[in-house]
């Protein structure tokens, strides 16, 4: 009952999932889709056991009167706005979409422009040539930075003309650079990690299907 | 509302600037804020987008007699509530029923569509230049020209690159002689595709900051002349 169901209906599902992929029939069309509409129902709730699990987690950090407990108020306030607007009216609301985009949408931005300046001393770390593996990363890094903007561009060409070798070199040397670089070496690199992830993932399915993989049971009886 | 809005949304990139000098209330301030608003426009989309339209709906027009056929979104909405077990220790064991259907539900999805996508597509992406050496007729008639020699060069360089990559990340046997060679290969294409990811990334990071400073320098300063005019 505890352990057995679980893994009977998740072998139930998976067995569905994929058959109905292959059979082009209505009955399997139709079983389909009622199983994708019945997943999109299921994951609601566990976002919101998440959000109750974060709410008691603050109201925990209330009680004993941890570090900063003062701000898990904050997060009440951002939290119960949002809902207690979007909820009733809708997110079409106009007071919601002002909070999303003069509140969250900024603040998303500013967290993630961030990150620009302590990539910056990751870089530093990273951009020190000590071995081979180091210095393509570093020159590829230089290359694809380069060739993102036009600056990259305007100095290959102005370097060009001074030194008047631009009847020998083609103009936009960076922008060409960056496009070949992306389009063979790192999109080979990329694939060949796809296709080994991609493996991994339909032997770890294929295992959590027959019930081999069963840790997502967590312990107990 | 609008002077406003810049007002507030200048307040709190200021804030979470602030972090720059050192971790102090105001960041801290705004971190939190930043949680709270998130965690509530991800329920009220999930509700209104998710729960509503399908199983709400269905639900109140089965139970209404409109149209009967909704009735069967009560099973997942049952195994949805299955989730809340988690809350009283007796029964917390019942969650693994929406768990188990959701891990099933996803495993039989992956297997067909990471099959197609990202095997047989990628596999195809990298062999099918070679198709392409010489002047092909198209279906509809069109001649399709060959690749010039440095596209040839790109096609097998792509070939090459993907077998040392995957020789990498191939441990069944040992790294010993041309498997060691390959796997060095392999790790001098991996670098350039971390080189670019790393490159992408600093440059996209790049982006947004230049967006918050456009921001601030254009809009919120800009509304001091707004507030100046009104007053005066």
């Amino acid at each position: 009952m505890k352990r057995q169901i679980p893994l009977a209906l998740c072998f139930l599902f998976g067995i569905v999932m994929i058959i109905t992929q292959f059979s082009p029939h209505p009955v399997s069309k139709s079983i389909y889709e009622r199983v994708i509409s019945g997943a999109l129902i299921i994951g609601p709730f566990a976002l919101v056991l998440a959000t109750i699990t974060l709410i008691q987690t603050h109201i925990n950090r209330i009680q004993r009167r941890t570090e900063h407990w003062g701000y898990s108020f904050v997060v009440f306030a951002g939290l119960i706005t949002m809902v207690a607007i979007g909820v009733p009216f809708g997110p079409e609301n106009p007071i919601f979409v002002w909070l999303y985009r003069n509140v969250q949408v900024p603040m998303d931005a500013t967290m993630f422009s961030l990150l620009a300046f302590f990539i910056a001393s990751a870089a530093y770390r990273a951009f020190r040539a000590r071995s081979t593996e180091a210095t393509l990363l570093l020159v590829t890094a230089l290359i694809v930075m380069l060739g993102n903007v036009p600056v990259g561009d305007l100095i290959w060409n102005s370097l060009l003309s001074l030194t008047g070798l631009d009847s020998i070199i083609s103009q936009n040397g960076p922008s060409s650079a960056r496009g070949w670089i992306l389009d063979n070496p790192n999109l080979s690199a990329r694939r060949g990690i796809i296709l080994g992830v991609s493996l991994g993932v339909i032997s770890q399915s294929i295992r959590i299907i027959l019930g081999i993989e069963r840790s997502y049971l967590g312990g107990g009886d | 509302m609008d002077l406003i809005g810049i007002w507030v949304a200048a307040f709190l990139t200021l804030c979470i600037y602030s972090f720059l000098y050192r971790d102090n209330p105001l960041y801290r301030f705004a971190e939190h804020l930043f949680v709270g608003i998130s965690v509530g426009y991800g329920i009220v989309l999930s509700i209104h987008q998710g729960f509503l339209p399908l199983a709400w709906k269905p639900f109140w027009e089965a139970i209404t007699f409109k149209d009967p056929s909704g009735l069967w979104v009560i099973i997942p909405i049952a195994f949805g509530l299955l989730f809340f077990a988690r809350l009283s220790p007796k029964h917390t064991w019942l969650i693994r029923y929406p768990i188990a259907v959701l891990i099933g539900y996803g495993s039989g999805i992956a297997i067909p569509n990471v099959l197609r996508a990202n095997i047989f597509e990628q596999t195809r992406g990298t062999l099918q230049p070679f198709g392409k050496m010489t002047e092909t007729i198209a279906a509809n008639g069109d001649t399709i020209p060959a690749l010039s020699t440095f596209e040839i060069f790109g096609a097998i360089l792509m070939v090459i690159g993907v077998i040392c990559t995957l020789t990498y990340f191939f441990f069944s046997v040992e790294h010993r002689g041309p498997i060691k060679g390959l796997s060095k290969v392999g790790i001098a294409f991996l670098m350039i595709g971390f080189g670019s990811a790393f490159g992408n990334t600093v440059m996209g990071r790049v982006a947004l900051l230049i967006q918050r400073v456009d921001f601030l320098m254009f809009d919120w300063i800009a509304s001091f002349g707004t507030i100046f005019n009104s007053i005066f």
